[in-house]
């Protein structure tokens, strides 16, 4: 098994997983399609998660130009405005969000930060990324099939996402997107698996539970959250597709259509929502514990201090991440549960929030008399941090029941969800690409067109999000193409235009970013190696960007967590995670 | 959900007692310098631990089934299956097969190459024959009118025992690729043969669970549990 012997000086232990080359690539598919670096892979996945991210950001644009100005665009008609309101949800929560996070920073970052040489098992790594276009593709096929791509809304609720009455319900739409979260979730489960083992057995020596970045703490709880919420989605698909396809009633009541009476009969709507949500909520967790670990990193690096509470901030992940399946149904306060479930759930929403506040509390406890650096990665952290608080504390609202009935299926939740795992997270994925594009790449980006994409990005989604809220309470309610001609005041209407104009100009400045992304990588500053001053792992690879197998000769060693920043007595401001040589820690310190 | 909860909290708790003994309450801000014990205890195998991972995520996906079914069977048009015959036939089929692989694993530690060749292929016959009488078993249904959207309880069937069918496939799958690595003797197809084993007594367990929760046994079994407890 062991590739080092034990060095009878230190005491290092031998490696017990053997050193194994990764796989080499020896032609052009191997090497540029069918890669089985995790690394490359990695880029494959952002790739085509900002590619259909960019689908569901033009669909945002056309549902807020109808909001804005209703009656205006011809061709938004409602039925085209549900399919854009579903596909916007669908994209951004499943295909952007949950595959960019561990798809891929997950497979950049993990062995690099553990100290492999790559993912465990490569090959399954690959086919993950390709499960996942594929599924992108069925996605993106919907667009194209007759009837369009469903119109069912996000959480595709039955028994309306099957019926006539719904865009693609009874056409080809609805079938592709269950054909395709159902690939999705197969190739996620590859993909998975890797990283869950990953940092599971191919830590390097030294590389304990307790050294590991919050990044890797945040990804591999979220890794694993999903592989156990992911399959309550998948079977709800599969029940919904032999429902619509096969004519069963696992969610279909006797139902008359049109006047005609249906085939179904029996079946429980409510059963899909408890295993949707079942899925649903900890999805929000996924998205947000590697977010959560990220943004602890940047603002450790960034400021030059030790992330404060470090254990406190692992248990909060691991705490969060179990209370997250017990939360499921305050999403269901309407669904006409039993009081004392309402009860239940409403406590364990709240207590959710104890461990999610410590967070934000040793956030700022750790930027408390810190050296901060306001470059790119720090002020997208910060803006993630507010975000991350104001819808949290909206969230607050929403878990009680008797705030949540009249609030329910209102613009105010639409507003909610946003600001805690639309604006938040997208915060934290742009943060991250500023601190670690010039290790991927080995440039910078333009600092400059950073602070306008950071600025216009941050001010404007508060413009478009602060309102919102107002506008749901006031009682506009989500869903709905035009309230124009209903109880709504005027002030609605002009609220509703000012949001639209913030979302399109807020939607500009992501292009700006995109320039800067193509721009930089031509003509960026040279980075060199380690341009943040980081202590951890991925930042002391022999070559910058790193070459295949992340490591020299062997395997570096590691003698310290990644957080020893402004270290008393050290000859610089931080110690690399694989030095041995300084002794200085802080238990000196009194 | 109670089954789907019962199941992440057995996970939980597995994590939670793997993480206290990986040393989560060490302050890694004091602890600097090497690392004298590994990094990963117990020095599982890579591929053990792959497997481990898969089963918690296979074994969510048939609990949350398992819930689906027994939510769905609180409803007023539920009635109890009356499965044919020939499901117990190939339950039986399914037991054997895994205890074909089980004696594949003992033929592997003893080196012996034919024995191993045998119990392998016994193994696989008796998975086969599995699928096959799942086969009947689907078609006896649909003659005596019990087709897929005839009744709630077939309908859980036929899907239940889909999803089943497909990872039976699945190990078969790998099962074959194990066979090619045969021929450079026992020894080296002894670690694979054992992880086939262990999916082998899994999709044992999670049938039998399965059948228990479509025939009502789980729910007779948990009511005459509360009767006693109360």
């Amino acid at each position: 098994m062991s590739s080092v012997s034990e060095d009878p000086d230190t005491g290092i232990p031998p490696a017990e997983v053997p050193d194994l080359p990764p796989p080499h690539a020896h032609g052009f598919w191997s090497r540029w399609v069918f890669s089985q670096d995790a690394k490359y892979i990695a880029l494959q996945y952002s790739g085509t998660a900002i590619a259909i991210g960019l689908v569901a950001l033009v669909l945002s644009w056309l549902i807020r130009m109808q909001l804005g100005f209703p009656g205006v665009f011809d061709f938004i008609s409602a039925e085209a405005y549900y399919q854009f309101i579903t596909m916007h949800g669908m994209i951004m929560v499943v295909y952007l969000l949950t595959a960019i996070f561990l798809g891929g920073f997950g497979n950049y970052l993990i062995p690099l930060m553990v100290g492999a040489r790559d993912m465990v098992f490569p090959f399954v790594n690959m086919l993950s990324f390709w499960v996942y276009f594929l599924a992108v593709v069925v996605l993106a096929a919907s667009f194209f099939a007759p009837g369009g791509p469903t119109g069912a809304g996000w959480t595709l609720y039955p028994p309306q996402a099957i019926l006539s009455g719904t865009p693609g319900g009874t056409q080809w739409g609805i079938v592709l997107m269950l054909v395709s979260l159902i690939l999705f979730i197969i190739g996620f489960t590859m993909g998975g698996l890797n990283y869950a083992v990953t940092v599971l057995q191919a830590r390097t020596r030294g590389m304990t539970l307790m050294r590991m970045p919050l990044t890797i703490w945040g990804i591999f709880t979220a890794t694993v959250m999903a592989l156990l919420a992911f399959p309550a989605l998948f079977v709800a698909s599969v029940m919904m597709l032999f429902d619509r396809l096969l004519g069963t009633s696992f969610f279909m009541p006797a139902l008359v259509e049109m006047g005609e009476q249906l085939s179904y009969g029996g079946g429980s709507p409510i059963v899909f929502q408890h295993l949707f949500w079942f899925f649903g909520h900890p999805e929000v967790y996924i998205v947000a514990l590697p977010a959560f670990g990220i943004v602890s990193d940047l603002i450790a690096v960034h400021a030059r201090k030790n992330i404060f509470g470090y254990r406190m901030m692992v248990w909060a992940i691991v705490i969060i991440g179990a209370l997250s399946f017990i939360v499921w149904a305050h999403h269901m306060y309407v669904s006409g549960m039993h009081p004392y479930f309402g009860f239940f759930f409403a406590t364990t929403t709240l207590i959710i929030a104890v461990p999610t506040a410590l967070k934000v509390y040793n956030w700022i406890l750790t930027l408390w008399r810190g050296d901060i650096h306001l470059t790119l990665p720090m002020l997208f952290a910060l803006g993630f941090i507010v975000t991350f608080l104001n819808g949290g504390l909206t969230g607050l609202f929403l878990g009680n029941v008797v705030v949540d009935v009249p609030l329910s299926d209102t613009m105010f939740v639409v507003a909610h969800f946003h600001m805690v795992m639309g604006v938040a997270p997208i915060m934290v994925i742009y943060g991250a690409i500023y601190h670690w594009f010039p290790l991927i790449s080995g440039r910078m980006l333009s600092h400059r067109m950073g602070l306008i994409h950071f600025w216009v990005t941050f001010i404007g989604a508060y413009a478009i999000f602060f309102p919102m809220h107002y506008v749901g309470l006031v009682g506009v309610p989500r869903r709905y193409p035009d309230i124009s001609a209903s109880f709504v005041p005027d002030s609605v209407a002009t609220l509703n235009a000012f949001i639209t104009v913030a979302a399109l100009t807020v939607g500009a400045a992501q292009m700006l970013f995109l320039f800067n992304v193509a721009w930089s990588l031509a003509r960026g500053r040279k980075a060199g190696h380690n341009p943040w001053r980081a202590a951890s792992l991925e930042w002391q690879t022999p070559e910058v960007p790193p070459r295949h197998g992340n490591w020299g000769e062997e395997l570096p060693v590691v003698y310290r967590w990644a957080y020893d920043y402004s270290v008393p007595g050290a000859p610089r401001d931080y110690i690399a995670q694989d030095d041995p040589g300084h002794r200085a820690s802080w238990s000196h310190v009194p | 959900m109670s089954i789907v909860l019962g199941f992440v909290a057995l996970v939980a708790v597995i994590a939670l007692t793997w993480l206290w003994r990986q040393g989560v309450a060490e302050r890694p801000w004091l602890e600097t310098g090497a690392v004298t014990r590994s990094p990963s205890p117990g020095g599982q195998p890579t591929g053990r631990a792959g497997l481990g991972v898969f089963l918690i995520v296979a074994g969510g996906l048939f609990a949350l089934a398992g819930s689906a079914v027994t939510m769905r069977m609180g409803y007023a048009d539920w009635f109890e299956m009356r499965l044919p015959r020939v499901v117990w036939a190939g339950t039986a089929l399914l037991a054997l097969s895994s205890l074909a692989l089980q004696a594949a694993v003992f033929a592997a530690r003893r080196g012996d190459g034919p024995g191993l060749a045998r119990w392998i292929g016994a193994g696989a016959a008796s998975m086969a024959a599995f699928l096959l009488a799942q086969g009947l078993a689907w078609a006896r249904m649909v003659e005596t009118g019990q087709g897929l959207a005839a009744t709630p309880g077939a309908s859980f069937f036929y899907l239940i025992s889909g999803l089943h069918g497909l990872h039976i496939l699945g190990g078969l799958v790998a099962l074959a690729r194990v066979a090619t690595r045969l021929r450079a003797g026992p020894g080296a197809a002894a670690p694979a043969v054992a992880l086939c084993a262990i999916y082998w007594h899994f999709l044992l367990i999670v049938w039998i669970a399965m059948l228990a929760i479509l025939t009502g046994w789980a729910s007779d079994a948990a009511a005459l549990c509360r009767a006693i407890l109360s």
